[in-house]
C-alpha cells in the first residue's frame, strides 16, 4: 500500500518535471550580440517590494541605453531568491545558464554574501544595488556596491544628528536577528558615544516579534527619548509610528536607507510619516531632470513612485554601461574577460547618478558618495 | 546471497542502495564531464543534505511514530557546530577533507546530544508532547544562535552571548589575527566552502546503512513494536524509554551531520534559514514519500527540492505552481482511478490494485 503511494509520487513529480521540461528554452528575449545581465533578488515574500523595485530600475535603463541604439544593447534577466542565500545561488547558477556575462544584484545583504564568493570563485562581474553589509565586498576584488555600507550608514546617522540636533535624547529601537539592522545600529552607537550623544534607551525585536513594539516604545517614553532611531525597514517602522501615535508618543523619528518605501506601502496611512526623517541618497522629488525623467517613466509603467532600490539598481545598469563602454567590450567577450576589463574600469571612473554624483570605487568594492537627509512632508521628500 | 535476496524487505534494501549508487555515479561522471548545467551542479550537495534530512526524519516519524517538529533545530546545532569546528581548525588541519569529515561528526555529536537533552524528559511521556517540545526547541536554537557571537584566535576559542544585543565582534577581545566565525544575527560569514558532492554521497550511502539495518535489526523491531502498540511492547520486557530515546537520538545525529554538510556548503548562514517553515518543508518530504518509507523519502526529498527551481519558468506564480503541485500529488496517491492506471502500466502491481480496488 504505502509503496504504491510512493510510487505515484514519483511519477506524477516526473510528470511534472516533464512537463516543464517541455516549456524551457523558450526563455530570453535575447537580441544577438547584446550583453546578458542578470538580476537577482526578492521578487516574491516578504521583500518583494525590494526586488521588484531593483527589477524594474533596471528594466528602465535597459531599455533606455538599447533605445539609444549604440554599440552596446543589453539583455536583462531577473530570477528570484525570497531574500534566502541558498536559494540566492541557485538563482545565480540559473542565470550563469542563461549566458549572463554580468551580474547586477543580489538585492539583499545575505543573499549578496553567499553570491559574492561564487562570483568571486567565478571570475563574474557582480555590482550589488542595494546589499549593503561590508562583508559582501570584503576580500573580494570583483565584487562593488552601489548603496552605502551599514557602518557608512550608522556612522553618517549619528554625525548628521550630532550636527543638527546635538542635544537630543535618542531611543533606538532595532530588529537584532537581522545583520543589516544589527550593523547600522552597532557603529550608530560607536558613532554617537565619540560624539557625545545620549542614547536613553534601546529596544530590540526578531521577525517572530514584530507585531508588537509597545514595550520598546513604553520604554522609550519613559526615559524621555525625543528622538526615535529606527535602522529597521519600512514594514516594522510602518508598525512603530502606529503604535506611537495611538500611545501619544511623538518624538522625531529618524530612519535609515531601509525606511525608504514607506510611502507606498499599500494601505499605510502616509500621514503618520509626516516628519520623519531619513538618511537616502535618493529623492523622488529631486529636482533635476534625470531623477524627473526615471520618476516618470517609472510611474508610468509601473504605476507607483520608484524607492531607492530602483534608483540603485537604475544607476548600476548605468555604471556597468559606462564601463563597458569605456573599456571596449564586446557582447561576444567572455565573462571572465569582461570581469576583468570591468573592474579595471570601475576603480577608475567616476559617475553621477541618481543615488549621487561623483560616485567612485576603491579597490575594496566600496562606494563614496554623500548621503543625503530628507523630510516626509505632505507625502514626498523635502530636503530639510 | 540468492536466498538472502528473495526476502522481500532485504530486496527492497538494496535496490534503494543500488538507485542511490547508480544516481550519484551518473551525476558524478556528467559532472566530472562537465555536462551538467550551473543550476543542476549547484543544487547536488543540498539535495544530499534534505535527502539525508527526509530519512532521518522518517526515522522519528515513521519508524518510531513520534512527531518531530523541530527538526531543522537540530540541522542548525550541526551546521554551526560544523562551521565552528571547520573554521577554527584551518590552522592546524590544512587538509580540507579532513576538515570536512570533522565538521561532519562535531556536528552529528553536537545534534545528538542536543536529541538526547531534548528526548530524556519528553520520550517518557506518552502523547504528543514530542511535537511540542520540538516545535519550541526549534525556536529556542534560532534565538540562541541569533545571540551567538564566536570568533578564534591563536589563543582559542572565543564565545560570547550578546543577550542584550549591545554586543558584537569587537567585545571578544581577540587578537589581530583572530577571525569572526559567527557574528550573532548576520550568522556565520565568511565559511569555506568544503562541501562536496562524493561526500554528500557518502553522507546519504552511511544514513541509509544506519537506518536501514537499524530497523531489520531486533533494535528495529522492537522500536517498530513501540510504535505499533506501546503496551503490548512494554508487556513483553521492552524497553520502552531506551529504544524511543535510541530512535531519536540517532535520527537527531543524522541532521547534524546533514546541517553540518550544508553548512559548509555555502559562504554564509544565517539561523533564520533553519525556521519553523524548514521543519514543516523536511515533513512534507517524509510524509509525500511515505511514512516509514525511506526510498519514498528520498525520491521525494530530491523531487521536492528540484521542484521549485525547476519552476522558474512561471516567475512570480512559481510557489503557486508548486502548492498546487503538492496538493495535486496528494490527490492523485489517494485516487483509487489513478492506482487503477498505473496498475495497468505497471503489470506487476496490478494483483494489489485489484485486491484494493
Amino acid at each position: 500500500m504505502k509503496k504504491r503511494n510512493v510510487c505515484a509520487v514519483a511519477m506524477a513529480g516526473a510528470m511534472c518535471l516533464s512537463l516543464l521540461a517541455g516549456c524551457g528554452g523558450e526563455s530570453g528575449d535575447t537580441a544577438d550580440n547584446a550583453f546578458k545581465i542578470g538580476v537577482i533578488g526578492p521578487l516574491t515574500g516578504d521583500n518583494a517590494i525590494y526586488g521588484n523595485a531593483v527589477k524594474y530600475g533596471a528594466q528602465i535603463a535597459v531599455d533606455e541605453i538599447n533605445a539609444l541604439g549604440g554599440d552596446i544593447q543589453l539583455a536583462l534577466k531577473s530570477e528570484d531568491d525570497v531574500a534566502a542565500a541558498d536559494t540566492s545561488v541557485n538563482a545565480y547558477n540559473t542565470l550563469k545558464d542563461w549566458g549572463m556575462q554580468v551580474l547586477v544584484g543580489p538585492t539583499t545583504s545575505g543573499s549578496s554574501i553567499a553570491v559574492a564568493s561564487e562570483a568571486n570563485a567565478d571570475r563574474m562581474f557582480m555590482l550589488t544595488p542595494s546589499g549593503s553589509s561590508a562583508d559582501i565586498t570584503e576580500g573580494k576584488d570583483n565584487v562593488f556596491q552601489v548603496c552605502f555600507t551599514d557602518p557608512n550608514q550608522g556612522t553618517a546617522a549619528a554625525d548628521y544628528i550630532s550636527e543638527n540636533m546635538p542635544d537630543s535624547k535618542i531611543a533606538i529601537i532595532y530588529q537584532n536577528d537581522i545583520d543589516y539592522s544589527q550593523g547600522i545600529r552597532n557603529t550608530f552607537a560607536a558613532e554617537a558615544k565619540e560624539k557625545g550623544l545620549e542614547i536613553v534607551s534601546e529596544g530590540t525585536f526578531t521577525a517572530d516579534t514584530a507585531t508588537d513594539f509597545s514595550v520598546q516604545l513604553t520604554a522609550a517614553q519613559a526615559a524621555g527619548a525625543d528622538l526615535l532611531f529606527l535602522p529597521i525597514y519600512y514594514q516594522e517602522a510602518s508598525v512603530i509610528l502606529n503604535q506611537a501615535k495611538t500611545m501619544g508618543f511623538a518624538p522625531t523619528v529618524f530612519g535609515v536607507d531601509g525606511m525608504d518605501g514607506i510611502l507606498t506601502l499599500p494601505g499605510f496611512d502616509t500621514s503618520l510619516a509626516e516628519g520623519v526623517m531619513l538618511l537616502t541618497p535618493f529623492s523622488a522629488d529631486a529636482e533635476d531632470e534625470k531623477t524627473q525623467n526615471f520618476v516618470s517613466e517609472y510611474k508610468e509603467r509601473y504605476g507607483e513612485v520608484p524607492n531607492q532600490f530602483a534608483a540603485d539598481a537604475y544607476d548600476a545598469v548605468y555604471i556597468v554601461y559606462e564601463g563597458l563602454k569605456a573599456a571596449g567590450c564586446t557582447a561576444d567577450m567572455s565573462y571572465e574577460d569582461i570581469c576583468e576589463a570591468l573592474v579595471g574600469q570601475i576603480t577608475t571612473m567616476t559617475f553621477d547618478g541618481l543615488t549621487g554624483a561623483d560616485m567612485t570605487w576603491t579597490a575594496t568594492g566600496e562606494v563614496s558618495k554623500a548621503p543625503m537627509a530628507v523630510v516626509i512632508e505632505n507625502g514626498t521628500y523635502v530636503l530639510p | 546471497m540468492k536466498n538472502l535476496l528473495k526476502k522481500k524487505t532485504t530486496r527492497t534494501d538494496f535496490l534503494t542502495y543500488l538507485g542511490v549508487i547508480v544516481a550519484f555515479v551518473i551525476m558524478f561522471a556528467l559532472q566530472q564531464a562537465d555536462m551538467l548545467k550551473n543550476s543542476t551542479q549547484g543544487m547536488l550537495v543540498p539535495v544530499c543534505c534534505f535527502v539525508v534530512m527526509a530519512v532521518s526524519l522518517n526515522l522519528t516519524v515513521g519508524i518510531l511514530g513520534e512527531l518531530s517538529l523541530g527538526h531543522a533545530g537540530f540541522m542548525s546545532v550541526g551546521a554551526f557546530s560544523g562551521i565552528i569546528a571547520a573554521m577554527s581548525l584551518e590552522q592546524s588541519i590544512p587538509s580540507d577533507l579532513a576538515r570536512l569529515i570533522i565538521a561532519i561528526v562535531v556536528g552529528a555529536i553536537c545534534a545528538a546530544i542536543a536529541g538526547f537533552i531534548v528526548g530524556v524528559p519528553v520520550l517518557r511521556l506518552q502523547g504528543d508532547y514530542l511535537a511540542i517540545v520540538t516545535l519550541a526547541f526549534g525556536e529556542i536554537i534560532k534565538e540562541l544562535i541569533n545571540c551567538l557571537i564566536v570568533g578564534y584566535d591563536e589563543n582559542g576559542l572565543h564565545v560570547m552571548f550578546n543577550l542584550s544585543g549591545k554586543l558584537s565582534v569587537e567585545n571578544l577581545n581577540m587578537t589581530e589575527n583572530g577571525v569572526a566565525i559567527i557574528k550573532g544575527a548576520q550568522g556565520a560569514v565568511g565559511v569555506d566552502k568544503l562541501a562536496t558532492f562524493p561526500m554528500g554521497f557518502v553522507l546519504v550511502m552511511l544514513c541509509l546503512v544506519i537506518v536501514l539495518n537499524l530497523v531489520r535489526s531486533r533494535t528495529g523491531r522492537a522500536i517498530l513494536s513501540i510504535r505499533d502498540n506501546r503496551i503490548a511492547a512494554e508487556s513483553v520486557g521492552i524497553n520502552v524509554t531506551k529504544y524511543r530515546l535510541m530512535a531519536f537520538v540517532i535520527s537527531a545525529a543524522m541532521a547534524g551531520s546533514a546541517g553540518a554538510l550544508f553548512g559548509l556548503n555555502y559562504s554564509t548562514l544565517s539561523s533564520t534559514r533553519f525556521d519553523f517553515n524548514t521543519s514543516i518543508l523536511v515533513l512534507v518530504y517524509v510524509v509525500l514519500g511515505g511514512l516509514g518509507n525511506i526510498w519514498g523519502s528520498i525520491i521525494a526529498a530530491v523531487v521536492l527540492y528540484v521542484l521549485p527551481e525547476a519552476l522558474r519558468e512561471f516567475n512570480d506564480y512559481r510557489m503557486l505552481v508548486y502548492a498546487i503541485v503538492l496538493i495535486l500529488v496528494m490527490l492523485a496517491t489517494n485516487n483509487d482511478q489513478f492506482k487503477a492506471m498505473l496498475g495497468r502500466i505497471l503489470p506487476k502491481r496490478r494483483k494489489g490494485a485489484a485486491a484494493n480496488g
